[in-house]
């Protein structure tokens, strides 16, 4: 059992005492630990199960590498799951809970599985829920959900506030350990805006464990001198507990930062957005686990974690540590730990003869070590009560049993290669330390076609201090040249440790394991891969690196393989006979490691979401009620109910009052594009398709614009201003894209013509009075003469009402007597307060978007993106008579050209209207006889606007129905999700004043 | 992220700030045309791996359309120019060639 150490720990404060709970226990730990080593400290080494067998689970690493330790994090609002606690600094009141386990941690019921593990191989779930189909929605699907996930979802809002920050620099250096400070001395010095980041709380990395020798002083010494010297050059800006987290095009980086965890005030993350010159990625590199059998007991640990723990927490994995190893690295442990006070019954060297000089060490403090022997099995339940030794060659008898409460393995290191790839840097294997490692003729290019990425140190698959810091200093250097600072670099810092001896590659231990071995032999903690399935895998003919992956799981946790990776497709590519480099690596995605979705947001929530766009007569709405919905960016009044009335009678109320009286619309979210110049009327001629040059001056005109393949894009009415200026109305959601599509065509296409678009719509705010009475309301106003004589149906006038100066258009999408009167945004609210005076004793009532939706589906107007859909060309709609015959061209029309545009067979926009009087359901299908050759029923049809008509007192629809205008009369079923079909008889699209006397007086 | 350089304003812009357009330099067909000419003009496109020339507008910046040829693979920017042009200028297409000796111009799709 772990326990804290009397004395140690060189980054834990023991003056500062914390309280923290883990599955409502509590326990304590200090100031620098993390939860990681506090639970260690509290002799907690059983922290999770598994995500398939429900195995088990201790921590296995000291950094972002773990794949087992996850926890819930926090309760109710602040609650987290999956947080690594090897990377969570502890806080005091922290709150942790254990992951994937009923009823209790120590008790899982789910581990059974693990008894039917050899019923659960590599594919199982591929295999076995393929048939028969229909249980698969009924008893698997919902199976899988519940046991699908490790963590706990939270169910409440996130509390915590987060932010994004920009910064642009010369020289980005991802990693503070000797190797990144080194690289950010050498650019600081050339005078280079360096930005260096280290994703931990400290300075130093793995050198300030293992404390080579640098400038003749301690590691550490020279660690806080290089840090001091750093905060001392003035273009350096520095950054602990703040992770590279992807490298994207063009020296773009996003980096992770954690500002703090225990509920303080201000954002809790930072997201850096970063515009890099040159990166150096300094990252360091990974330890690989051993691949024997039991090698996922909780106790077994990597050798270099189980340093940390001692030297940075004073906490020991436990009194007896057997190290187990096929590199001098691993030695370390075995020192730190005699120098501990803790007893080291054994080094197990799977290496015939090593000799380096940290083995001798080893020997003289009187550490007995085996060599050319390796793990059979590691012996215990939950946790390790001994292991089992055997000869490297042959298949694993035993040999020796011995007794320990801790393993510290180590099977050699694979440099952090993540960041250098993202972007398509290209690795080379290193047979000779056995890693995959940058190839640096093959980096990322940026903008100039040369590389941005420099990889430094370990990461670069350096593994001695002298030539880390060298590589370090060098990369650093070579960055600030090709970012262009002119200043010089001094010299680069010497540094010594001790020599050692080649690692001896040891994917399964031993080499020739029997089935049994293997099938316990685990590559991925998390998602519980053995050597036995990738073997499995491989067999069965997934034998590219990326379908044993997903085939397997291996690596897809959500540690995301950093330890099981290379140690997966080594056994991959012995199962094939092929050669390591020839299998390749699964691609590296970024992040690094997960971050969080606050971060990812930023500020932009809530109100920050996105920016809403109001009319003028936007606050008066609020005021008086209005029901906003969204169009576009807009918000607009979808209906104004009055106290004690549902939204859907205030909708009735409004069309009603509007037909019988008169209504108010607020239209300024309709958009007004202004195009002028001499060649206006030319380019309209393309735009629309029906003609718009022969427009008279004082005239409006409805048109049609469809895209080049002939769909019909948007609609709207045309004003011709004068000879040279055309006011084009578009959609309201339509504006900005209708203002790019015509830009597109005047720039890129005949950029020779003399025109000019502006759009003008948040310039003037447009208010409709629409209904029988809304002459009678302008006239009561006054200013100008809006008679039938001198406005007519389909022109406009200047002028002025009320005082206010105007446009008035007399047009009309209601099928009422109407005026569109724009004015001023700036007058917006005071003319609408106006007309509200003026209208009071004719009745004039306010109404909204959905009142406007009836009364158009009333009269058979269509709506861009109800009866249009992207696929739906005007001949659809019956509106062949705005297709212009004499123009030579328009956009689309030579695609209503193409064979299946000019075809009888489309569906074409009737009306519908049911024999029960009900409402249609919208977007039901129209059926037709017969099934298609899925089996599913034809269909003739489809509902696209469908209303309950206030004035008619019966639903109305309009639909896309398969030669519909020639059906008139035919009854035909629509499908309904809430029971029976419902027949509708094929009626005229127009419901109301078919004649049009209405608009027209 | 890639940043291009707009050739009105003057900017290095974020892709964030830009809008693509696809392949640059297309040769419009309208009525009379053949169906293999519109269908090739509407629907085909090179899409190659590697050097491409593109449309981009500076949407949230100047508004402008621009050209730009670069490597899809490497991610190399030869150069970005007018819209208002009907090939690559010639020191852009010797850029390319010098990256790529087998580049050829072929002129408008």
């Amino acid at each position: 059992m772990s326990t804290r150490l009397s004395k140690g720990g060189r980054l834990i404060d023991r003056t500062k005492p914390l309280s923290f709970s883990f599955n409502g226990k509590q326990m304590r730990g200090y100031a620098g630990d993390t939860l990681a080593s506090a639970l260690l400290a509290n002799g907690q080494t059983l922290v999770g199960r598994s995500f398939k067998y429900h195995r088990a689970r201790g921590i296995v690493a000291s950094g972002a590498e773990e794949p087992n330790a996850l926890v819930n994090l926090g309760e109710g609002a602040k609650l987290e799951p999956n947080q690594r606690t090897t990377t969570t600094p502890l806080f005091d009141g922290l709150k942790a809970a254990s992951q994937n386990h009923w009823p209790t941690l120590e008790f899982d019921v789910g581990a059974i599985n693990t008894l039917l593990s050899r019923f659960l191989p590599a594919g199982f779930y591929y295999k076995m829920f393929i048939h028969p189909r229909p249980l698969w929605k009924h008893v698997y699907e919902p199976f899988i959900r519940k046991s699908a996930g490790l963590g706990k979802a939270p169910t409440e809002k996130d509390t915590d506030t987060y932010e994004h920050y920009n910064a642009h620099v010369d020289v980005l250096i991802i990693g503070g350990g000797i190797a990144g400070l080194s690289a950010a001395l050498a650019a600081g010095q050339a005078g280079a805006r360096v930005l260096l980041l280290e994703q931990t709380p400290v300075w130093g990395g793995r050198a300030a464990v293992d404390m080579p020798e640098i400038e003749g002083k301690p590691a550490t010494e020279w660690i806080s001198d290089t840090v001091a010297a750093l905060r001392g050059l003035p273009t350096v800006t520095m950054r602990t507990s703040c992770m590279g987290a992807g490298v994207y095009d063009h020296g773009y980086v996003l980096a992770y930062e954690h500002l703090h965890e225990g509920g303080k005030q201000g954002p809790r993350h930072r997201l850096w957005r970063i515009r890099a010159n040159q990166i150096v990625t300094a990252t360091g590199a990974i330890e690989r686990p051993l691949s024997f059998a039991a090698n996922d007991l909780p106790g077994v640990m990597l050798a270099s974690a189980v340093r940390d723990y001692v030297v940075n927490y004073g906490v020991s994995p436990g009194d007896r540590t057997v190290i187990v190893t096929n590199n001098d690295d691993a030695y370390r442990t075995a020192l730190v730990l005699h120098k501990s006070g803790l007893t080291v019954p054994m080094v197990v060297d799977a290496r015939a003869d090593p000799d380096g000089p940290l083995v001798r060490k080893v020997c003289e403090a009187g550490i007995a070590v085996r060599t050319g022997m390796g793990i059979a099995k590691v012996k215990g339940l939950r946790d390790v009560v001994g292991v089992a030794l055997c000869s490297m060659e042959g298949e694993g008898a035993v040999l020796e049993e011995l007794p320990c409460e801790c393993v510290a393995m180590s099977g050699g290191w694979s440099p952090i290669v993540h960041l250098w790839s993202h972007c398509g840097g290209k690795l080379n294997w290193d047979a000779e330390q056995a890693m995959f490692r940058p190839d640096p003729n093959r980096p990322p290019t940026g903008a100039d076609g040369k590389g941005f990425v420099i990889t430094a140190g370990t990461a670069n698959g350096h593994l001695f201090t002298s030539d880390v810091l060298t590589d370090g200093f060098t990369a650093g250097a070579g960055a600030a040249a090709q970012a262009g600072a002119k200043g010089k670099a001094g010299d680069a810092p010497e540094g010594f440790d001790e020599a050692q001896e080649p690692i001896q590659p040891v994917w399964m231990m031993p080499y020739g394991a029997k089935h049994k071995l293997r099938a316990k032999a685990w590559l991925d903690y998390q998602n519980d891969v053995k050597v036995s399935d990738v073997q499995l895998a491989a067999q069965e003919g997934f034998e590219s690196v990326e379908h044993a992956k997903r085939y397997t799981t291996l690596g897809m946790a959500t540690d995301q393989g950093k330890l099981s990776n290379i140690n997966g497709l080594a056994v991959l590519s012995n199962a094939l006979g092929s050669d390591i480099p020839d299998v390749g690596t699964t691609t590296f995605r970024p992040p690094y490691t997960p971050i969080s979705l606050g971060s990812i947001a930023g500020a932009a929530k809530d109100d920050l979401f996105q920016p809403i766009r109001k009319t003028p007569i936007y606050d008066w709405q609020a005021a008086n009620g209005a029901d906003f919905e969204p169009v576009g960016y807009w918000r607009r009044p979808y209906a104004f109910p009055r106290r004690e009335e549902t939204v859907h009678e205030a909708v009735h109320r409004e069309v009603k009052n509007t037909r019988e009286n008169v209504g108010l619309l607020d239209a300024s979210t309709l958009g007004k594009l202004i195009v002028s110049g001499p060649d206006a009327g030319k380019f309209l001629d393309m735009m629309y398709t029906n003609m718009m040059s022969s427009l008279p001056v004082g005239k409006c005109r409805y048109g049609l614009m469809c895209s080049e393949n002939g769909f019909l894009m948007d609609d709207g009415v045309v004003a011709r201003i004068n000879e040279d200026t055309w006011l084009c109305h578009t959609t309201s959601g339509g504006a900005d894209h209708i203002h790019g599509w015509m830009e597109d065509w005047l720039q890129c296409e005949w950029w020779d013509w003399k025109v000019y678009v502006a759009n003008v719509t948040e310039q003037y705010a447009q208010v409709a009075v629409v209904g029988p009475k809304a002459r009678k309301v302008l006239e009561a106003l006054g200013g100008m003469d809006v008679s039938k004589e001198a406005l007519p149906f389909m022109q406009w006038a200047d002028g002025t009402l009320g005082g206010i100066k105007v446009r008035v258009y007399r047009i009309s999408f209601s099928g009422e007597l109407s005026y569109e009167i724009a004015v001023d945004a700036s007058q917006g609210q005071a003319f609408w307060d106006a007309l509200m005076a003026a209208g009071e004793s004719h009745g004039i009532m306010p109404y909204g978007t959905e009142a406007l939706h009836i009364m158009r589906a009333e009269k058979g107007f269509i709506m861009i993106g109800d009866e249009t859909d992207g696929t739906v060309i005007p001949q659809d709609l019956n509106l062949n008579w705005a297709l212009s015959k004499k123009k030579d061209d328009y956009l689309g029309k030579r695609a209503h050209g193409r064979s299946h545009m000019d075809n009888p067979d489309r569906w074409k926009l009737v009306g519908l209207e049911t024999l029960d009087g009900s409402v249609l359901p919208d977007g039901a299908y129209g059926i037709a006889d017969g099934t298609n050759a899925n089996g599913q029923v034809n269909t003739q049809g489809r509902v696209t606007s469908t209303y309950h008509s206030p004035t008619l007192g019966r639903g109305i629809a309009m639909g896309l129905v398969h030669n519909g205008p020639d059906r008139m009369g035919d009854v035909i079923s629509f499908t309904n999700t809430h029971g029976d079909p419902i027949k509708a008889k094929i009626v005229s699209p127009v419901f109301y004043d078919p004649d049009g006397e209405k608009q027209n007086v | 992220m890639l940043m291009l350089h707009c050739p009105y304003c003057g900017q290095d812009v974020d892709e964030t700030d830009l809008h693509a357009g696809g392949e640059a330099h297309l040769k419009r067909f309208g009525p009379g045309s053949s169906d293999e000419d519109f269908e090739s003009y509407l629907f085909v496109r090179k899409n190659p791996k590697g050097i491409h020339v593109e449309r981009w507008r500076h949407a949230y910046g100047c508004g402008k359309w621009f050209l730009a040829a670069r490597s899809t693979v490497t991610l190399e920017v030869f150069g970005t120019y007018a819209a208002q042009t009907k090939s690559p200028p010639a020191d852009i297409q010797e850029k390319i060639r010098a990256v790529d000796p087998d580049w050829t111009w072929e002129g408008e799709a």
